[in-house]
């Protein structure tokens, strides 16, 4: 009994309560921002899902908001893939921002074969990512990306225009970027949580 | 050595009846045009009366209504020709005899398996490509070629066992010479085992050596005397259709059979494609639809996905009478190797093969990746190219480029870092001297853009920090 036990081997083998909040468990497909993560239903991305992203106008920090799933990505097994992207990646950009360009497929195609090559690209099981910015895409043709992604096992990425945000969408999730003021994202719907009330704000001005 | 042999006694008809389907009697017919006669039959032909030798008129007096096509004697050594490429896949060694192929064995089989696996390989094969067919195998081509003619799956595997099986074969099966297997029977010798017993020396002066040549043969005393086929360098197959196709949809069953084609003839020389040419025949000339893969490939189904995606972009302008399939570019082909823990599904489809299917419908230039280059100007500094020198940009670099810089419209842009001086390219003409900053516009939106060294108006947009 009167063996003295020193503290930090006890801690050290995680028999004694230390009282402290557990950390967030990592979801599947973190999108590299520690606020959203925290707020979004699995810790990220909605894992083999559609997510859409809507917004007023381009360069409102859209790639901000995907890049470092990117950049983790494509050190990982399956390429990405931009479907008719609206102007030509930066490769020095988007390699500060950690991608590996030589992981990037881009694929060019007329506004009619947007929706037919991403889901190709989704359905194919081959692709780790697939981003593509649609003009004309309804209900179904959402819902078939969707099913698309979820036979794939990939991330989908659909963005597009915010006057979308009335009509209803299958996508697993949708957020809103705003223009002014900076650096807020709504959550708009997410599949198995519940939508927060509040905006969430990312420190994008870091990176610049 | 172990020979076996395919042999096929409809190589006329197969080669006919699988460019047109039909179970309704159909014959071959070939002579002078007043005196045609019946060369092939096919079962429901024969099954109304009609034989082989038969004239046609008199085939026609028995039965009203039949297809009777033109005998191509020509397409019979295309067809043996094709199907000994094929078969090269089995055997290094594989040599023609008359409406048969043989190969030899023994040597096939510590990689295929024992003789009835790649028996059943061979028939698959051959069944697949819709060629009806005899298999036999028996230490000597000659004699395989024999048993083949007399019963379906006959297997001699040792010389003990050929003798054996030699002595009971009808005289008139054994394929010897005509003069001796004519005469032979009128002195009372029925059997080639009766043959093999007579003195040799009284055989050399009735019938000449060329007898005993052909027995040696059969026996394995002399060596079997044939030239080792080689595959051609080049595939070129025609199919002519059965009628005048003047919608795309219609040629989707011969350029799937053609494609398939392809692939066993490939997989027989072991190589893939890269580059091949379906040529439309129309009356009086052809049109091309040139196919052009990034790899060498041999799957018969991707091959097919590729060819249908160009066929579907062409618009015919005159009906297609017949279809050629050229290919000369036949490099060595590389399986992709794949993870023993892969992650990806069960059903994926290869990264490769995804690009064919875009590159099919959106065009050769529409699957690309971006490289960098060592020029400073942003205009210059990527290109298409899927290599990457790793240099980082020690300045800020949005992540859209424009292709060009455009004139910033709307009110002054508020700066909110810079300026990145870029004077460089006065030694090709390219000439640039910017001033870049990082501007946010009156929208909120972040903008890369320039205007002349030390002043600030004239923006020009070049990029977004999106």
């Amino acid at each position: 009994m009167s063996a003295v036990v020193p503290l930090s081997s006890l801690l050290d083998a995680r028999r004694v309560w230390r009282g402290r909040v557990e950390p967030m468990p990592t979801g599947e497909q973190p999108t590299g921002w520690a606020a959203l993560d925290a707020v979004l239903p699995g810790g990220g991305w909605p894992a083999a899902a559609l997510s859409e992203i809507l917004l007023p106008l381009d360069g409102v920090g859209e790639l901000q908001l995907v890049l470092p799933t990117l950049a983790r990505l494509s050190r990982g097994a399956r390429p990405l893939v931009l479907v008719t992207p609206p102007y030509a990646p930066c490769v020095a950009g988007w390699r500060q921002r950690g991608v590996d360009m030589r992981r990037v497929e881009i694929v060019a195609a007329a506004e009619p074969d947007v929706l037919w090559a991403m889901e190709q690209c989704l359905r194919s099981g081959s692709c780790a990512a697939v981003l593509a910015w649609p003009r004309q895409a309804d209900d179904r043709a959402l819902r078939r990306l969707q099913v698309a992604a979820d036979g794939g096992r990939a991330l989908a990425f659909a963005f597009r225009d915010r006057r979308h945000l009335g009509n209803a969408s299958p996508a697993a999730l949708r957020l809103e970027l705003e223009a002014t003021p900076h650096d807020r994202v709504w959550i708009r719907k997410c599949r198995g949580g519940v939508v927060p009330a509040q905006p969430v704000s990312l420190p994008y001005a870091a990176l610049h | 050595m172990l020979w076996a042999c395919v042999l096929l006694p409809q190589l006329a008809l197969d080669g006919v009846l699988r460019r047109r389907p039909t179970a309704g009697p159909l014959v071959l017919v070939a002579g002078a045009a007043n005196a045609r006669s019946i060369v092939a039959a096919n079962a429901a032909a024969r099954e109304a009366g009609l034989r082989i030798g038969q004239r046609l008129s008199a085939a026609q007096a028995l039965l009203a209504r039949f297809d009777a096509l033109p005998y191509e004697p020509e397409s019979v050594q295309r067809w043996q020709q094709f199907l000994a490429a094929v078969a090269y896949r089995y055997s290094s060694e594989v040599c023609l005899l008359p409406h048969a192929i043989v190969l030899e064995v023994s040597r096939s089989m510590g990689l295929f398996g024992p003789w009835p696996r790649l028996e059943n390989l061979l028939r698959d094969e051959f069944a697949a490509l819709g060629f009806r067919h005899r298999i036999s195998v028996a230490p000597t081509a000659h004699a395989a070629h024999v048993l083949a003619g007399i019963a379906d799956g006959q297997a001699v595997l040792t010389p003990g066992a050929l003798d054996y099986a030699l002595q009971r074969v009808p005289l008139h099966k054994s394929r010897l010479p005509a003069a001796a297997s004519a005469a032979l029977p009128g002195m009372g010798i029925r059997s080639l085992g009766q043959l093999l017993r007579m003195p040799r020396d009284g055989l050399r002066r009735r019938f000449g050596a060329e007898l005993l040549l052909a027995l040696d043969r059969l026996t394995g005393a002399a060596p079997a005397g044939l030239d080792s086929f080689r595959p051609p360098d080049r595939f070129d197959l025609r199919v002519e259709l059965s009628h005048e196709v003047e919608n795309l949809a219609a040629l989707v069953f011969p350029v799937r059979r053609m494609m398939a084609d392809l692939a066993a003839w490939l997989a027989g020389r072991d190589g893939g494609v890269q580059r091949f040419t379906l040529q439309l025949e129309h009356r009086g000339g052809h049109a091309d639809v040139p196919v052009g893969l990034l790899a060498p490939e041999r799957d018969a189904g991707m091959l097919f996905e590729v060819a249908r995606g160009r066929l579907e972009q062409m618009q015919l302008a005159e009906p297609v009478l017949a279809l050629r399939l050229i290919a000369r570019d036949l490099p060595a082909f590389v399986p992709a190797g794949r993870d023993l823990f892969d992650q990806r599904p069960a059903n994926a489809l290869p990264i490769g093969q995804l690009r064919e299917r875009l590159r099919a419908r959106l065009g050769d230039h529409a699957v690309y990746q971006l490289g960098s280059t060592s020029d400073p100007r942003p205009e210059r500094a990527q290109i298409i190219a899927s290599r990457d020198d790793g240099r980082c940009e020690p300045h800020p670099r949005p992540t859209w480029l424009l292709e060009r810089p455009i004139p910033l419209r709307g009110s002054a842009p508020r700066i909110l870092a810079g300026p990145e001086r870029l004077e460089t390219g006065w030694w090709d003409g390219g000439e640039v001297c910017r001033d870049y900053y990082l501007v946010e516009t009156a929208q909120g939106q972040r903008a890369w853009a320039f205007c002349a060294p030390g002043e600030r108006v004239g923006w020009m947009l070049h990029g977004w920090f999106a």
